[in-house]
């Protein structure tokens, strides 16, 4: 089916401004057409395709297959753009309800599955796992990242790992170990730190940044040459709400190249010996991060004199910076207005600004923890 | 150069300059007794006294405040020691069978103790010396002759080399080997045997020619070395010990293996002498131990000393260690704690007196030094000044109170002198008073509190170098423990034969572990004071003049508040005596609070003006009003999941029994009996097998790595309900924001394991009348005010409430009895939080994060103790800083500025692997320091750069100077090699007074005439031994919990998978 549609594209007329748009709900099509150079808003095409679809009363994701075949999502004014200007020349939509939405479809290449083969081929058989669970975009909230690319030798990779609000393990262990470096007077051994093992299902080897073997060279911006496995150990739980870490891969064969060099001479030969690079966090930005972990919880107690028994613990509960926790309903509030305060906390409560940063990453744990100050 | 680039901060050369002014690190002294002593010595003329140590260390007392220390460059043990008398040198023999010359220098008026020369015996002379057999050349003892310019070295071979002891040259030719004696022996005795070592060598008080050699086997030679001959021969069968050659040379005493002694005359002209005059077994029939040394002293009043250690029974007592003292019909045997390593008399030692009249007694345990006045009848011991067992009783806790008013010194210190009367007369003073002690006054009075695991809570001096002891408190005698009825008993029903005297304090046994003490906090203004103990005890103290007898009033705190699921499979709590109890002058309890569960006391404050007294555990924390007796609050900090601190320690608190406690001795005493040389060899296989170990460890280190999961800290570790600190402060606490101002009022902070904070807002009667002692009746109430849940869950160390100018609040009393700054109340109070992670400061009432510092994050390390302290200047006399001081797991001390928690200076202070120096550290108010380099000894260091406490003394010292003296000078100073990581001031080489004078004779010269001013920055402080550290102290878990490593295998096998994913994942990242 897919290659005689692709045939039927070269009747198409070319220099057409209008893009013909396909739009499939479950087994219903839809056509109509789009300017490709004034696309127009998100908003309105979304408004466009429920009407077209008669779903306008359903909350709906919608997808369109690029020129790979791959499936991408369309949410925003600019994947819709970029939909729109690479349809070539047909733009494919597919539309579902959100409730049903496939979570393993974007990006995994649902509409090419008969190309697979040859992609693996030309992967020379890193093959790719289907079916990744990959949630709506709004839902999203960073977990790794590798930064600084810019500025990093290639042999280098700085891993950023977000732990806040998430519930699996950081998961890895390190070890001692002696590392070879190239250095003047030639190969010289010392000693270094590597990860030695990872946790199955931790969020270290989720994200795929990290492995076996890698060496330890950075924790947070900080050098960790001649520091001991404990030291370094304490140095990254204490940065282990959002830790970054600078490795040497050991398997070098997924740098990332830059500029002209040859894949080959970025490779091992330059392994470590390089000129370090500037030991700067660029895409690191410290009060972001500081705000994060800063967040400590502050309940405030209440003011009432205590009764002999002082086993209900009362308190309202903010955080201590005026970050991240949303102000709760003010029906939460009276139940802890049992004195001169009570009025005080709901005041407080509401004159919190929530912070934008931190309306995606809630820190479930230290909310939950703290079991008897929600006993509002 | 790995910091962030937005925190550097430019290198601003005005606050470099301020830095140097208020911050230096210097180790300055060393308090207590020290650890593993091996020998001993004494220069009658300067009257000081040296000590070696099995490290390698060279200590040297006189009177109070005159010290010195050396270390060798080989960590080996000291195992002779020798005055040149009257010369301020010291020659040093080492288990490697070195020689070392030490002496005292002066520098800039202070004196100080360097080595100056070593020697080593080379090979037998005449031999070739690679088939000599090393062991033959060993030297076994040292005797100086000839007024300390020419030492004898008797060996184990036999032979006795001679040294020129100013240069340490072998004076060839002079050397008497065993043959030359064998051959003035009558063939019967020689009968083909060697001699065997020389085992002791004894020169004559007025005629240095001759030598007294006793060799093993039992013969006793008198040598006259200028004649070179053999003056005469006593013909000894008894294996031999030790020699003693009376005053005028006519008598000579030998002691033997089998637990005699012999006195032998040597007026008698038929040489060789077959028989001795005397010989006795003291302790006999049956068979004894040996004599180990034997000293005899004549008395101007007649009769005459004779002075043994050891030669007990063998099966009765052979596990005592004693010393026993005979005059005429008077045995006393002194009956010590610990093994007897050496002991002197001091006596005269001038050639023309006719008697040695000794004055005192001087005994060096394995544990304490023990003087006994010799003139007073009875014997009694005399109290000493300085090196103090501090582990009679195992420390387990320690705390420093600085400014101690006077009038509470006075009445602590006439509390000590009821506790132990002082001897009447001056005359059985301290014998050791050699020196003068240059250092100034203290300005101020310190007070350092050493808690005990029997109970006790010693008060000592810590004003000066010398640590001296002030008063003890017991708080046992509260509790019924089920020791010591049995001990009383025992006591009494020992023979009266031998006659055994109890001497010494040193007493490692504790009846009952639940008596010892975890936290210690004494008010200065009201001398009211709080002890907490292991079994929940918390015990509110306060001073009386008067021995008084009174009940104390128990009440109990139920920290678990019905918390159900729980059962504490820890100890019993201690139950206390009921009725009036006595108690004597001196720290008389008040009341006692029992947390229950009985788990131990984690954290205690106490606040005197409000009458409260807050206490912690690993279950929670109690708020106990002791004015009125009655409990205020209760708290429990459990984690629900957390199951560990509920069960309590496993039950190694069981009480040691006597019989226990006597088998302990046993065990103790069969390792260390036996002969010196067994021990050695001994002592030579297990480094030999050390060192294979060590060689074999990087093997092993390989087969096995240790790893570390990384792993942020979850709100269900175990322990995290411990209360680790609490602190009372009256600041802003509750947020009124419809007032304008918002009041300030009375606080309790508590801070936990598991990173929560709570604060309390308390609501105490105020007293009508200001500066009425007592607050009206009323009770005391207590409301929660703020609770903060540190996002990084590390253990709250300390909790600091600063003032609106940013420094800490004074404590209770202090402000209004115009001994401090009243505080800043009109601007923003701030709250210090300092975790074991990162220091954080916090405003208030609004409780949001103001400055921060994060330790661990940047530096690796984690805090273990800190503590706020004023930073004087050197430069200028009344500018000082208040900052945070901290030791981290690492060892290292750091100090940040307060309120900004910048980092200021670092220096590495403790051994990282020295656990139990680390737990001991405690840090003074004014940027000193101490921490236990021994179960023995506290090291005393300082950070600042105008306060601090070393040793400033000097000794008058006469000796021959010649021109070698500059040769030596060039060598390398020993304090050199103590790598603290210091940049201590190393004074250059140099000549210190010119040429040789040829007018300079011995007996003119007094002490070196140098007037240079007293500036402590230019004193090279005489700083650690750096002896190896028996780390069996106390010991938290949070100390060895990060050496445990968990390790989970399960998850091995996935790892291929794992990597599979994280290539496709690279991918897609790409």
């Amino acid at each position: 089916m897919n290659r005689s549609f692709h045939k039927s594209q070269t009747l198409r007329c070319y220099n057409c401004s209008a893009v013909e748009v396909k739009s499939k709900f479950g087994a219903e099509f839809r056509r109509f057409s789009l300017d490709r150079h004034k696309p127009g808003r998100f908003e309105d095409f979304y408004k466009l395709v429920v009407h077209t679809h008669r779903i306008s009363n359903s909350d709906v994701t919608i997808g369109y297959a690029d020129v790979h075949g791959d499936l991408l999502p369309i949410n925003n004014d600019d994947n819709f753009c970029k939909a729109v200007s690479s349809a070539n020349p047909l733009l494919r939509v597919f539309i579902q309800k959100r409730e049903e939405a496939d979570h393993y479809s974007f990006g995994a290449g649902t509409l090419s599955r008969k190309k697979k083969v040859l992609v693996a081929l030309r992967d020379e058989g890193l093959r790719r796992r289907a079916h990744l669970a990959i949630s709506m975009p709004h839902d999203f909230r960073p977990v790794s990242s590798v930064i600084d690319v810019d500025i990093l030798p290639e042999t280098h990779r700085r891993v950023r790992l977000y732990r806040h609000g998430c519930e699996k393990p950081l998961g890895f262990y390190i070890r001692d170990g002696i590392s070879v470096r190239v250095t003047p007077h030639g190969l010289e051994k010392v000693p270094g730190i590597f990860i030695s093992r990872m946790v199955p299902g931790g969020l270290a080897e989720s994200t795929g940044l990290l492995a076996v073997n890698d060496e330890v060279l950075e924790v947070n911006g900080i050098e960790v040459a001649g520091k001991t496995l404990d030291q370094v150990t304490d140095m990254m739980i204490a940065n282990s709400h959002n830790l970054i870490v600078t490795v040497k891969p050991a398997n070098q064969r997924n740098n990332v190249v830059r500029g002209s060099r040859a894949p080959s001479s970025a490779g091992q030969s330059s392994d470590g010996a390089g000129p370090p690079a500037a030991h700067v966090l660029q895409n690191f930005h410290p009060d972001e991060v500081e705000s994060d972990e800063d967040a400590d919880i502050v309940i405030e107690g209440a003011a009432a004199p205590p009764a002999p028994t002082r086993g209900a613990p009362p308190g309202g509960l903010t955080r201590a910076n005026g970050t991240g926790l949303v102000p709760r309903p003010p029906r939460d509030a009276p139940l802890n207005s049992s004195g001169r305060e009570g009025g005080g906390l709901h005041r407080m409560l509401s004159a919190l600004q929530p912070d934008p940063r931190h309306s995606l990453v809630l820190p479930r744990g230290g909310v939950e923890e703290h079991g008897p100050a929600l006993t509002l | 150069m790995m910091k962030f680039r937005f925190r550097r901060q430019g290198a601003d050369p005005q606050r470099e300059k301020l830095k140097q002014e208020l911050f230096a690190f210097n180790k300055t002294v060393e308090h207590g007794f020290p650890n593993q002593p091996s020998a001993l010595a004494f220069d009658p003329e300067l009257r000081i006294m040296a000590i070696g140590t099995r490290s390698g260390a060279v200590k040297i007392y006189g009177a109070p405040g005159v010290e010195f220390t050396g270390l060798h460059r080989d960590a080996a043990t000291v195992t002779q020691m020798h005055f040149l008398p009257g010369q301020g040198r010291l020659l040093t023999l080492l288990d490697d069978s070195s020689l070392h010359l030490w002496e005292i220098i002066h520098h800039n008026g202070c004196a100080h103790l360097e080595e100056a020369l070593s020697f080593q015996l080379p090979g037998r002379p005449g031999f070739d010396g690679a088939s000599a057999p090393p062991s033959l050349t060993r030297v076994t003892v040292v005797l100086l002759v000839a007024a300390g310019d020419m030492a004898a070295l008797g060996t184990e071979g036999g032979s006795v080399f001679f040294l020129d002891v100013t240069t340490l040259t072998l004076l060839e030719g002079q050397t008497l080997g065993p043959d030359e004696v064998l051959r003035s022996l009558p063939d019967d005795y020689r009968c083909g045997k060697a001699l065997g070592p020389v085992e002791s060598l004894q020169g004559h008080l007025r005629d240095p020619t001759k030598i007294l050699i006793g060799y093993s086997r039992g013969l006793l030679v008198i040598w006259n070395q200028a004649a070179r001959c053999v003056d005469h021969v006593f013909l000894g069968n008894q294996q031999l010990e030790s020699l003693c050659w009376g005053r005028d040379g006519s008598t000579v005493t030998s002691s033997h293996s089998d637990g005699s002694y012999a006195v032998w005359s040597a007026d008698v002209g038929s040489s060789p002498a077959l028989q001795p005059t005397v010989a006795t077994t003291p302790y006999g029939p049956f068979p004894c131990k040996a004599i180990n040394k034997i000293l005899w002293r004549n008395c101007e009043s007649g009769g005459h000393f004779i002075i043994f250690s050891g030669g007990m029974p063998r099966a009765s007592y052979g596990d005592r260690h004693c010393v026993s003292v005979l005059r005429a019909e008077v045995l006393v045997t002194l009956d010590f704690t610990s093994r007897i390593i050496d002991f002197f008399t001091v006596h005269s030692t001038r050639p023309e007196d006719e008697f040695d009249d000794p004055q005192a007694l001087a005994v060096l345990l394995e544990e304490e030094l023990v003087v006994l006045d010799l003139q007073t009848p009875g014997w009694p011991a005399v109290p000493a000044p300085y090196l103090a067992p501090l582990h009679s009783s195992a420390i387990t806790c320690s705390a420093h109170v600085a400014n101690v008013p006077a009038k509470l010194w006075a009445r602590i210190v006439s509390a000590g002198e009821q506790q132990s009367p002082q001897p009447a007369s001056s005359a059985s003073s301290w014998p050791i008073t050699g020196g003068r002690n240059l250092a100034q006054e203290p300005s101020q009075r310190g007070l350092l509190l050493t808690g005990h695991e029997d109970g006790t809570v010693r008060f000592w001096d810590a004003s000066g170098v010398a640590l001296r002891p002030l008063y003890k408190l017991s708080t046992a005698g509260l509790f019924q423990t089920d020791c010591e009825h049995a001990d009383s008993l025992a006591q009494a029903a020992e023979d009266d034969w031998p006659p055994f005297r109890k001497v010494g304090c040193f007493d490692p046994y504790s009846d009952d572990p639940r008596l010892g003490v975890q936290k210690v906090s004494l008010c200065k203004y009201t001398a009211q004071m709080v002890v907490a103990g292991t079994a929940g005890q918390v015990l509110v103290l306060e001073l009386s003049d008067v021995p008084s007898e009174h009940a104390v009033s128990v009440a109990s705190v139920d920290l678990l508040q019905d918390r159900e699921g729980f059962t504490w499979k820890g100890h019993e709590r201690l139950s206390p005596r009921a009725g009036l109890l006595p108690w004597a002058a001196g720290f008389q309890p008040r009341v006692l609070v029992q947390c229950l569960p009985p788990a131990a006391v984690t954290a205690v404050t106490l606040h005197t003006e409000w009458g409260l007294v807050a206490f912690g555990t690993s279950h929670g924390f109690g708020l106990f009003d002791y004015q009125r007796k009655s409990p205020v609050l209760a708290r429990c900090t459990l984690h629900p999941n957390d199951s560990l601190a509920m069960e309590g320690p496993l039950s190694r608190v069981k009480s040691l029994k006597k019989s226990l406690r006597q088998s302990f001795r046993r065990i103790r005493k069969s390792r260390v009996s036996g002969k010196k040389r067994a021990a050695n060899a001994n002592s030579k296989l297990q480094e030999a097998n050390a060192q294979l170990a060590e060689q074999a460890c990087p093997h092993d280190v390989e087969m096995t790595p240790v790893q570390r999961r990384i792993e942020p800290r979850s709100a269900d570790d175990s322990l995290s309900g411990v209360v680790r600190c609490l602190y009372f402060a009256d600041t802003f606490l509750r947020d009124e924001l419809c007032l304008a101002a918002a009041h300030h009022g009375p606080t309790m902070w508590a801070g936990t394991n598991s990173g929560s904070v709570f604060a309390y807002a308390l609501e105490v009667p105020v007293a009508a009348a200001a500066g009425s002692e007592k607050r009206p009746e009323g009770a005391v109430e207590a409301v929660l005010g703020k609770e903060v849940q540190l996002m990084h869950r590390a253990p709250v160390v300390a909790i600091a409430v600063l003032d609106g100018r940013g420094r800490p609040l004074p404590e209770p009393y202090e402000a209004s009895r115009d001994l401090a700054q009243a505080p800043d109340m009109q601007g923003g109070h701030a709250v210090l939080i300092a975790s074991e992670e990162q220091f954080k400061v916090f405003t208030l009432p609004k409780v949001s994060a103001k400055t921060k510092f994060k330790l661990t994050a940047h530096e690796g390390c984690r805090v273990r103790k800190v503590a706020l302290a004023t930073f004087a200047s050197v430069a200028c006399e009344d500018y000082a800083e208040t900052c945070l001081a901290c030791l981290t797991n690492l060892g290292d001390v750091h100090v940040f500025s307060v309120p900004g928690l910048r980092p200021q200076v670092h220096y590495s202070c403790i051994r990282k692997e020295d656990i139990s120096g680390i737990a001991s550290c405690v840090f003074t108010r004014h940027g000193q320091g101490f921490y236990l380099i021994s179960p023995s000894e506290f090291e005393r260091f300082s950070l600042s750069a105008r306060n601090i406490t070393e040793p400033l003394c000097s000794l008058d010292i006469s000796w021959p100077r010649n021109a070698t003296r500059a040769s030596y000078r060039l060598r390398e100073s020993p304090k050199l090699s103590q790598a603290n990581g210091t940049p201590s001031i190393i004074l250059a080489p140099q000549s210190c007074d010119g040429s040789p004078d040829p007018a300079h004779s011995k007996g003119t010269d007094t002490s070196e005439p140098l007037e240079a001013v007293l500036s402590p920055m230019s004193v090279d402080s005489a700083t650690s031994a750096d002896t190896t550290l028996d780390t069996t102290g106390d010991v938290t878990v949070e100390d060895v919990k990060d050496f445990l490593s968990s390790s989970e295998e399960s998850e091995k096998n996935l790892r291929n998978l794992a990597e599979d994913e994280a290539r496709a994942c690279a991918i897609l990242i790409k």
